[in-house]
């Protein structure tokens, strides 16, 4: 039961980073590509590492946590990624399928 | 109290953080994170202007619940839509106006918005009023905007902001 | 079960790799390369949860941990360098 369980787990972290990186590699401009990997391969990630909380709990004894740290980490760490790159790419203009927004002019760029 | 310990919710996070690096529960670990939870806040208070304080601890409950609920839809989402391909999308900048002022709530929105349904913050303007968001896809960015705004920014106003207008 | 499941795991993974390398070499312009870096520390750190699994050692934990910290902050500094030109100000 419970190996039935685990094997979901990484059967669906597998195919979240695999479709993550697939949308990185397909997706045709940088502002949608961006969100393949914040979103799917975290979410990847995080299945993965639920996974092998749930293996090293039942092999060894006492419960094993510290895969939640990986897990917490990552999800504060990829939109912070996430929102730097589109803030670089819009200031350096980059090519957009979407029309872009307006200059900012009133911030020096990277301020805050 | 206030004094000797200046931000209790960082000294609890800091000894929980502490306890799941060692990966174990014992008197001593837990003593030696109680410590460093104690004394990080000190060296660090110049980063901590402010007490970060939780008016709803039962609104906070529910926020994380509805944003544990959206992390796993939007990544089956954008999955979906990377699967489907490239030709169908119709990605859109729509720009957010802030009803928040603080900059905690602010980039816990930020942060927020990029994690849930194919939504990734790009720009804070400088005067933090506005938010500028990129869609994966959208047909109606009116409804999306209104979405962000009742579904993340009211509770966020309401745990951080309520009462210090 | 996890006999089968594992091999299929590390070929999607491996597919994943390939695919951010791609977009690594083909750009075309420096945010998408950083991207693509971002997200091949992800991937590493997905492969190396996949081997420890695999193997039973929780060895490769203490590696995942520190490739998340490094990665996110390689990352951080590259934006900020697109952004101003300059890392340390």
């Amino acid at each position: 039961m419970t190996e039935i369980l685990l094997s979901l787990f990484i059967l669906s972290g597998a195919i979240f980073t695999f479709v993550g990186s697939l949308g990185l590699a397909r997706l045709r401009d940088f502002y949608t590509r961006l969100h393949g990997p914040t979103k799917a391969t975290t979410l990847g990630v995080g299945s993965l590492l639920i996974a092998s909380a749930v293996h090293f709990s039942l092999r060894d004894e006492g419960v094993s946590l510290h895969e939640v740290l990986v897990t917490l980490f990552l999800f504060m760490t990829a939109p912070v990624s996430a929102h730097l790159l589109a803030k670089a790419a819009l200031h350096l203009k980059v090519k957009s399928l979407a029309p872009t927004p307006a200059d900012d002019r009133s911030t020096p760029p990277g301020a805050a | 109290m206030r004094r000797w310990l200046p931000h209790p919710l960082l000294t609890a996070a800091l000894t929980l953080l502490w306890l799941l690096l060692v990966n174990a529960l014992s008197a001593g670990a837990l003593v030696l994170g109680a410590l460093l939870g104690w004394l990080i806040p000190f060296a660090t208070s110049r980063f901590w202007p402010e007490r970060i304080r939780i008016r709803h601890p039962g609104v906070l409950a529910r926020f994380l619940g509805v944003f544990a609920v959206d992390i796993v839809r939007g990544s089956f989402h954008v999955a979906w839509l990377i699967l489907k391909g490239p030709a169908r999308l119709r990605p859109t900048f729509v720009e957010v106006p802030l009803a928040l002022t603080t900059d905690l709530a602010i980039s816990l929105l930020a942060n927020t918005i990029s994690l849930t349904p194919g939504t990734v913050s790009a720009r804070l303007s400088a005067d933090k009023r506005t938010l500028v968001v990129h869609t994966l896809d959208t047909s109606d960015a009116a409804a999306l905007v209104a979405e962000i705004k009742q579904r993340y920014e009211a509770p966020l106003k309401q745990i951080f902001e309520e009462g210090d207008a | 079960m996890l006999d089968t499941v594992i091999p299929i795991a590390y070929t999607l993974v491996a597919l994943a790799f390939l695919m951010s390398f791609w977009r690594l070499i083909a750009g075309p312009d420096a945010p998408d390369r950083i991207l693509a870096l971002d997200t091949l520390y992800v991937n590493t750190i997905a492969f190396l949860v996949l081997l420890g699994i695999h193997l039973g050692s929780a060895i490769y934990f203490e590696a995942a941990l520190l490739i998340a910290m490094m990665g996110f902050v390689g990352t951080v500094a590259l934006a900020k360098y697109l952004l101003r030109g300059d890392i340390i100000e």
